[in-house]
């Protein structure tokens, strides 16, 4: 069967040629895709979305296929996301979260992926607080390793659902202007979306307290700025950061209120981006410190509408990385 | 072919090799006469008498016995990663007639009686000298000064909290005042606790990339300035452990010119790597961390001219499983006494950057004279403690041949240009390298 | 078979639709993609054409039913593409569409997926042509043009909606490939 032509619809429709699988066996980083394995990405979670608005929501394709949730650091959100897709998916899904496992005894990584690995699952989706932690998992398990969040490093699947809300409502990315604001040094979500937006050539400007910027952001290839007032002038899409609390403590900034005068997204403070821009937020909100209520649930944001492409983005992945290798058979 | 002979009354002639002896201004094709493992004379033609004869082939070079200042040995207390007698037996697999070990074992050598457990352990190895560093502070707890002149009377040869900076300044004052008395030199591992925080990798755009929490270079060069102002006020010797950052190496030249008795030391992978290797390979993780290019090419400009005194190899042993969990979990540490020797002589002298002579007094002639040990040169009745190069040979790197328990390099699989031939330790060979052609001679 | 055959076949299939089930109340067309959608949406206009009665027109994308996906090496995952039915398939007879039918497994494919969309009173189907070698027991309600043809051959329609032109091709595999 060979991949049919389908209008790029990032760039004037130009037809483009797309694979029909995944080259990379995991999903680690968005380094591992090619732009056009994006487009393929986004265009098999269209098409999954309709899965969601039947009746019976579910589709027999994992039908049989162990996927296994592992998720070190507490996530209700991105946990749950995933384990609905797996489940509209058909496959046979099981998580393991740090609280109730052999984590708390002590037991390594490594150790945890060999066990894991003996009880060969197809997929593994993985949540942890170190960055790097999904690499050392893909080292030992042949299972697919699906990133869901590796400490600081990176959340591929989050950009991957970034970028398809952002297609819905801007159709193109060429030169779109992003402004990325908040704490960008402990994100992992910024490093995604940035990497992704860049390779489909969006132009893409940070802000954040200077404490918080990552060392070297000028080797990123992007405009970096502590002014709210310049990142937002203009943009296309206002995409806001959580605020971890405890960032107080090391001293990045000196209280919430602070925090929201000179960073918080206001209403006030939006009208300075274009009249149609999209406001955009990975979740969970911290209400009154990144955003003012009125925005959050104000005409401009699209939050509510990341939650449920993530889902069919993270259909998607699972289905695409799922199937049979051509070289190995399994 | 194994040369036995008994040491204590044998003479052996070292006859014709190129001998580089800085410290006696020495360089040049002569013969070593050696008696009772001591050296007799250097002097070219010399007659044979009674000694026994060692052809030595016209490529290699003849050099005081290399001292690796800076070294973990790991015993007492976490032997599953290296212990005295497998570490000198890397040492003089890689080219090393004595190695100073830091004191940051279990318990920490903040007592004599851990003093003598080494030094016991390094005498029934027999092969390598030890010389054990003394904690500055109790349990290197950095609060009460340990019993500095108990410690020096049991042989230790220098202090060091290392793994840990002496954080607090009036302390650090102190023990460079009380040190003093004895003439041994503070080491101290400068790092600004709060500023390090819980970083893994150097501050920059590459850990940035990786989503690795950063060390600055200024969490070292604000202690090396402060240790070099202290060292100004009290006169006591301070020597900066494993420089990484071009800061601090302003501060020590600084320093100097100011005829501050400060000295420092650099490793192999900081003049050699840069934070542009990093990946999450724990292999590429200690402290301090690989840094960027402009603190490397620094390195290497001191080591060019002169303001950095000693190379010295961190030798940092860790069990596999320690090291193969996440990066920001991982211990730091790389091992080095058996990469170290091929690494410097490909980089440094293959390269045409530094001088073999200026090689010799960073292993061996600085070394002896920071630490006042007996050898660091080839001067009558000085101990036969002989390194023999073979700068012409080639070194394959193969980590699963080392002497040392620990397999943790970044260097493994790496050809080089430069060898260790051979070592000598009180007149007998204690190592020959079976894959330089001619060193079987010794 | 040359382009006006095909549009004479798919006249005489839409009027054998109205015989047999005596009028287009309650009928409702799915065509599975790719190519079985623009030929439910021509029976749909000549549908419209015969009886001056609109009949409602879906698409069916049964990739994510296929039961080959998972299981040997069948080459690059297929493209998934979206569903369509924009209408409720309970009580309703649904006529399902596809330009080939071969193994009979796209049927069987398309059959579960309909099942959970809703409750069809009846499930027909039209094929364009019908090559034989069934592995399974379905059989085609309307036929356009029965081409009996060997396991080394394969057949390709086109349609000027898809490809620019009507048309339908054999193949003979090089080789001999079984396909």
């Amino acid at each position: 069967m060979t991949a049919q032509p389908i209008r790029n619809t990032f760039s004037e429709n130009k037809p483009v040629s797309l694979p029909s699988r995944l080259r990379s066996r995991n999903l680690l980083s968005v380094t591992d895709l090619t732009p056009e394995e994006v487009l393929l990405i986004l265009d098999t979670a269209e098409a999954m979305k309709e899965v969601g608005t039947r009746t019976i929501k579910k589709v027999p394709t994992l039908r049989g296929k162990t996927v296994v949730n592992l998720f070190y650091e507490p996530s209700t959100r991105t946990r749950t996301s995933f384990e609905i897709a797996e489940k509209r998916l058909s496959a046979d899904t099981l998580s393991i979260s740090s609280a109730n496992s052999s984590v708390v005894k002590g037991e390594t990584l490594g150790d945890t992926a060999r066990n894991l690995e003996a009880m060969a699952p197809d997929t593994i989706v993985v949540r942890h607080g170190a960055s790097g932690a999904c690499h050392l998992l893909a080292d030992i398990c042949s299972a697919r390793i699906v990133n869901a969040g590796d400490g600081m490093h990176e959340h591929p699947t989050q950009a991957l659902l970034d970028v398809l809300t952002i297609r819905e409502h801007k159709q193109k990315m060429q030169g779109l202007k992003v402004a990325i604001i908040g704490d960008l040094l402990h994100s992992r979500v910024l490093r995604s979306n940035l990497l992704l937006l860049k390779m489909l050539g969006a132009n893409v400007v940070v802000c954040g307290p200077t404490t918080m910027m990552p060392p070297g952001i000028d080797k990123f290839g992007v405009e970096a700025t502590a002014s709210i007032d310049c990142a937002v002038e203009d943009a296309d899409v206002v995409m806001l950061l959580r605020i971890q609390l405890e960032r107080m403590r090391g001293h990045f900034f000196p209280s919430l209120r602070e925090y929201f005068n000179l960073f918080g997204m206001s209403e006030k403070r939006l009208k300075r981006a274009k009249s149609d821009v999209i406001i955009m937020h990975p979740g969970p909100l911290n209400r009154g410190v990144e955003v003012a209520s009125e925005v959050a649930d104000g005409p401009y944001s699209v939050i509510l509408e990341q939650v449920s492409n993530g889902v069919a983005v993270r259909m998607a992945v699972l289905y695409l990385l799922a199937g049979v290798d051509e070289e190995t058979g399994e | 072919m194994a040369r036995e002979f008994d040491a204590k009354t044998q003479s052996i002639l070292l006859k014709g090799g190129r001998i580089l002896d800085p410290s006696q201004g020495v360089d040049g094709t002569s013969d070593v006469r050696i008696k009772s493992g001591v050296i007799e004379q250097v002097e070219q033609d010399l007659p044979v008498q009674d000694s026994s004869v060692i052809d030595v082939p016209s490529d290699f070079v003849v050099c005081p016995g290399f001292i690796d200042m800076h070294v973990h040995l790991r015993e007492p207390g976490q032997e599953y990663k290296e212990t005295v007698e497998t570490g000198v037996a890397a040492a003089v697999a890689g080219g090393f007639v004595g190695v100073a070990c830091m004191p940051n074992t279990i318990p920490v050598n903040d007592h004599p009686g851990v003093t003598e457990v080494i030094l016991r352990k390094a005498k029934e190895a027999g092969l390598a000298h030890v010389y054990p560093v003394g904690a500055v502070t109790v349990g290197s707890a950095g609060n009460e000064m340990t019993e500095i002149g108990q410690l020096h009377g049991a042989g230790c040869v220098a202090i060091s909290d290392d793994g840990h900076p002496v954080a607090d300044a009036l302390l650090m004052r102190r023990a460079l005042e009380y040190s003093s008395m004895f003439d041994i030199p503070v080491i101290n591992h400068c790092e600004d606790p709060s500023l390090k925080g819980d970083g893994s990798a150097h501050e920059g755009h590459y850990a940035s990339m990786l989503g690795l929490s950063g060390i600055p270079s200024a969490a070292e060069e604000i202690m090396v300035e402060r240790d070099v102002t202290l060292s100004g006020l009290t006169s006591g010797r301070v020597h900066v452990a494993h420089m990484s950052a071009a800061g601090s190496l302003r501060a020590v030249r600084s320093g100097k010119e100011r005829m501050v008795p400060v000295t420092c030391e650099v490793t192999p992978h900081h003049f050699i790597l840069t934070d542009e290797s990093l990946s999450y390979d724990t292999n590429y993780k200690m402290n301090p961390p690989l840094r960027d290019v402009n603190d490397r090419d620094a390195m290497i400009e001191g080591l060019v001219d002169g303001s950095i005194d000693v190379i010295a190899t961190d030798h940092a042993p860790h069990h596999a499983d320690d090291k193969a969990v996440e990066f920001s979990e991982a211990p730091f540490g790389i091992i080095g006494l058996e990469t170290a020797v091929p690494l410097v002589l490909d980089r440094l002298f293959d390269r045409g950057l530094v001088s073999l002579r200026r090689i010799v007094e960073l292993l061996a002639t600085n070394p002896a004279k920071i630490l006042n040990l007996p050898g660091g040169d080839l001067a009558p009745g000085s101990p036969a403690d002989i390194t023999i190069l073979a700068p012409d040979a080639m070194t394959h790197i193969d980590a699963s041949a080392f002497r040392s328990r620990a397999r943790n390099t970044p260097f493994n699989g790496w050809d080089l240009k430069g060898a260790v031939a051979a070592v000598i330790i009180g007149g007998r060979t204690v190592y020959r390298n079976d894959n330089v052609p001619n060193a079987s001679v010794f | 078979m040359e382009s006006t055959l095909i549009d004479r076949a798919l006249m005489r299939i839409s009027h054998e639709i109205i015989e047999r089930n005596r009028s287009v109340e309650k009928l409702a067309l799915v065509g599975i993609r790719t190519r079985g959608v623009p030929i439910a949406q021509r029976i749909a206009k000549n549908l419209q054409s015969i009886v001056n009665q609109n009949v409602v027109c879906g698409s069916l994308d049964i990739t994510l039913y296929r039961d080959d996906l998972m299981r040997q090496t069948v080459g690059p995952q297929p493209i998934l593409r979206k569903t369509e039915i924009p209408f409720s398939i309970d009580d309703q007879k649904i006529l399902l569409v596809d330009d080939v039918l071969y193994t009979g497994r796209t049927i069987r494919a398309a059959l579960d997926a309909l099942v959970d969309f809703g409750r069809p009173r009846s499930i027909q189907l039209v094929v364009l042509v019908d090559r034989g070698h069934r592995e399974l027991p379905i059989k085609a309600d309307y036929v356009g043009k029965n081409l009996p043809t060997s396991i080394h051959q394969s057949i390709q329609v086109h349609f000027a909606e898809v490809d620019g032109k009507d048309e339908v091709l054999i193949h003979e595999t090089p080789n001999g490939e079984v396909l």
